[in-house]
């Protein structure tokens, strides 16, 4: 079994000064807006999960629906009205101040919305913050701030202040300082939410890539669908403060868990989320025949297409030289829309989305 | 109506008095303390010889700014001295500096405490509102009463009179700091003391600097009023010229407080914009 890097447990936050009786009806079965009438805040309610190390674990939900203060219940940055958090061996909520900042400065570096680099620093001094609160020597502070920087491809931009760096440059300074801290666990809290969609995408990948050499332990936070879809290894769902549906983005695509994910996920670019195993129909093995097109079963059906237009044949699925499955056109047309996707399990009475 | 009212004054006399049995040696140590600074500021500020204390903080003015700032301080600050108030002037601004350094060294830990606790910030509020508020004049008297008649008396209702500029605008600048950053602090792992001394301060600073300016701005106009409890210095000129009717007098005197505040006041706030939030909006 696979020790969970972090792990909640009925985790609550209710702001007001009525909270612990909102908790305790909460806690009862009552709805969030029965509560609210109290004059409290559920913020988060009833969260649990496991974050696994290694994978980006995205929490996926619209303004208002308690995800930047779960992410800050994490690190303790909001103490938890009820529940558990527990990073490695530590309960968060049990730690004293300063076995928190220890948490903190050892385990686990965070990079926020709007950036919230040190104005007056410069891009080292900045990206060396952690080393600094952590006593490390001035040389290997640099030092170790220079390669955090190199990685996210700021070298050369060292001595330049926040001010004078675009919008996605001082994210990457976010990104190098949270790197140089070198802790297994990174918090990104709508990291790249403020900046415009190219640099978006740009720092997506840049990620992703940071994340295949680092294996780092990431929770992203995200109201962007897409971007949790492409970022998440699995997605915690969250509406109004309670987690609705944790799966892979191609689990949440195919089966949402209810009414409000399936609305959510309309507007998905599912071709970009679906790979062909996902669709395929299962073949008995065997070899693809003279001039079928083959793709791997990771294939993103985006990249389907191409091959399914160039030949009159389904398109095969090919793994390690043995024929898995096969891909019709309508399959693979029918994948595009939300009933088509779901396998036909639902009624198909859908409107079907343009693909 | 007249028969009855509140005896609030009785009960202040009365409170005063307490005061001053109960703690005879700590005003005591106070009067001497404010005493023997004054006497040994004023004593150096007019050791040198005029021109050279004008040529001096016309240098310092340069250094602050720019040489117009420098020239321009320099010219006036020599009007001073043509006028023949450049002793007066000198003791005027010995009382600034000591009533200045003490406001700042009790408004700066005020204002930060303000900042950090909501308690202390609802507590603080309407006391100030109270030192601003009451005619400075009233100050004067249980001055006089506490520590005694000359520069003391006026030394301590300057201080009063002139703090609160400095706590407010001390919890302000604290205050208005991006919460994302200090946040970012706390995320790291850094102490609250190590938070408040690598981001809120040095972020805080060009208010806070605001605030000392008020400061002093406060003081050089409190000090002047000190004259009628016998401090010494321009103060003592504009009361003697208002007893004895004399206009010229009045002009001078009143003529080298302005332009001691003005040199003053730009000084200060050159210093303030050598802060480092302002060098970056000069970069940006």
């Amino acid at each position: 079994m696979i020790v969970a890097a972090i792990r909640t447990e009925g985790l609550y936050k209710v702001f007001g000064r009525r909270a612990n009786e909102a908790l305790n009806r909460l806690r009862d079965g009552a709805a969030r807006e029965d509560v609210v009438r109290l004059g409290v805040t559920p913020a988060v309610i009833d969260a649990t999960f496991e974050v696994r190390p290694g994978e980006i674990f995205v929490v996926m939900g619209l303004s208002g629906s308690g995800k930047s203060t779960l992410i800050r219940m994490l690190n303790g940055l909001l103490p938890a009205t009820a529940g558990h958090v527990y990073v490695g061996g530590d309960d968060v909520a049990a730690l004293d101040a300063a076995a928190l900042r220890a948490l903190r400065r050892d385990q686990m570096s965070m990079v926020f919305q709007h950036f919230a680099l040190l104005p007056h620093r410069t891009v080292l001094e900045n990206a060396a913050y952690p080393l600094k609160v952590r006593g490390v020597e001035k040389g290997e502070r640099a030092e170790r701030a220079r390669a955090a920087l190199e990685m996210v491809g700021l070298d050369g931009w060292e001595d330049r202040l926040p001010s004078q760096l675009s919008g996605g440059m001082r994210q990457r300074v976010g990104l190098a300082r949270a790197l140089a801290a070198e802790t297994d666990i990174m918090l990104m809290d709508e990291a790249f939410s403020a900046l415009d969609p190219l640099i978006r995408r740009e720092m997506q990948d840049q990620l992703l890539e940071l994340q295949q050499r680092l294996g780092k332990t990431i929770v992203f936070i995200t109201h962007d669908l897409n971007e949790a879809m492409r970022l998440g290894d699995r997605i915690a769902m969250m509406r109004a403060g309670r987690i609705v549906q944790i799966d892979t983005a191609e689990g949440i695509l195919r089966a949402p868990a209810n009414d409000y994910v399936a609305q959510f996920v309309q507007d998905v670019d599912r071709a970009r989320v679906l790979t062909a195993a996902t669709v395929m129909e299962p073949a008995a093995g065997g070899s693809p025949e003279a001039g079928q097109p083959t793709v791997a079963p990771g294939t993103l059906l985006a990249d389907v297409f191409g091959p399914a237009l160039g030949s009159a044949l389904p398109v095969a699925v090919v793994d390690d030289g043995r024929m898995v499955g096969v891909i019709h056109r309508e399959s693979l047309l029918a994948a595009m829309t939300a009933d088509g996707a779901a396998n036909g399990v639902r009624a198909g009475e859908g409107e079907v989305s343009r693909g | 109506m007249a028969e009855w009212r509140i005896p609030l004054g009785d009960w202040v006399d009365e409170f005063v008095a307490w005061l001053l049995d109960t703690f005879q040696p700590v005003f005591d140590v106070l009067r001497d303390f404010l005493r023997w600074s004054f006497d040994e500021l004023a004593d150096l500020l007019v050791l040198p010889p005029s021109w050279a204390m004008v040529a001096l903080l016309g240098a310092l003015a340069w250094l602050a700014r720019g040489w117009r700032l420098g020239v321009g301080g320099a010219a006036s600050l020599a009007l001073i001295v043509l006028i023949d108030q450049w002793e007066n002037a000198m003791q005027t601004l010995a009382l600034v500096i000591i009533t200045v350094l003490v406001a700042v060294i009790l408004a700066i830990p005020i204002g930060i405490l303000a900042a950090r606790s909501r308690l202390v910030s609802n507590i603080v509020r309407p006391v100030l509102d109270f030192m601003q508020t009451m005619p400075p004049l009233v100050y004067l008297i249980p001055g006089v009463v506490l520590i005694g008649v000359g520069p003391q008396a006026g030394m301590v209702a300057t201080v009063v009179f002139a703090m609160p500029p400095g706590i407010r605008l001390t919890e302000l600048g604290i205050r208005q700091v991006d919460a994302e950053v200090v946040e970012a602090g706390h995320a790291f792992g850094s102490t609250p003391r190590s938070i408040l001394r690598d981001i809120q301060l040095p972020l805080a600073l060009q208010t806070i600097m605001a605030g000392v300016n008020q400061v002093i701005m406060l003081s050089l106009s409190m000090v002047v009023l000190a004259g009628f409890v016998g401090a010494p210095g321009l103060g003592q000129q504009v009361i003697s010229s208002i007893s004895q009717l004399d206009v010229g007098l009045g002009v001078e005197a009143g003529l080298s407080v302005v332009i001691l505040a003005i040199y003053l006041d730009r000084v200060t706030a050159a210093l303030g914009s050598r802060s480092a939030v302002a060098r970056l909006e000069k970069v940006a």
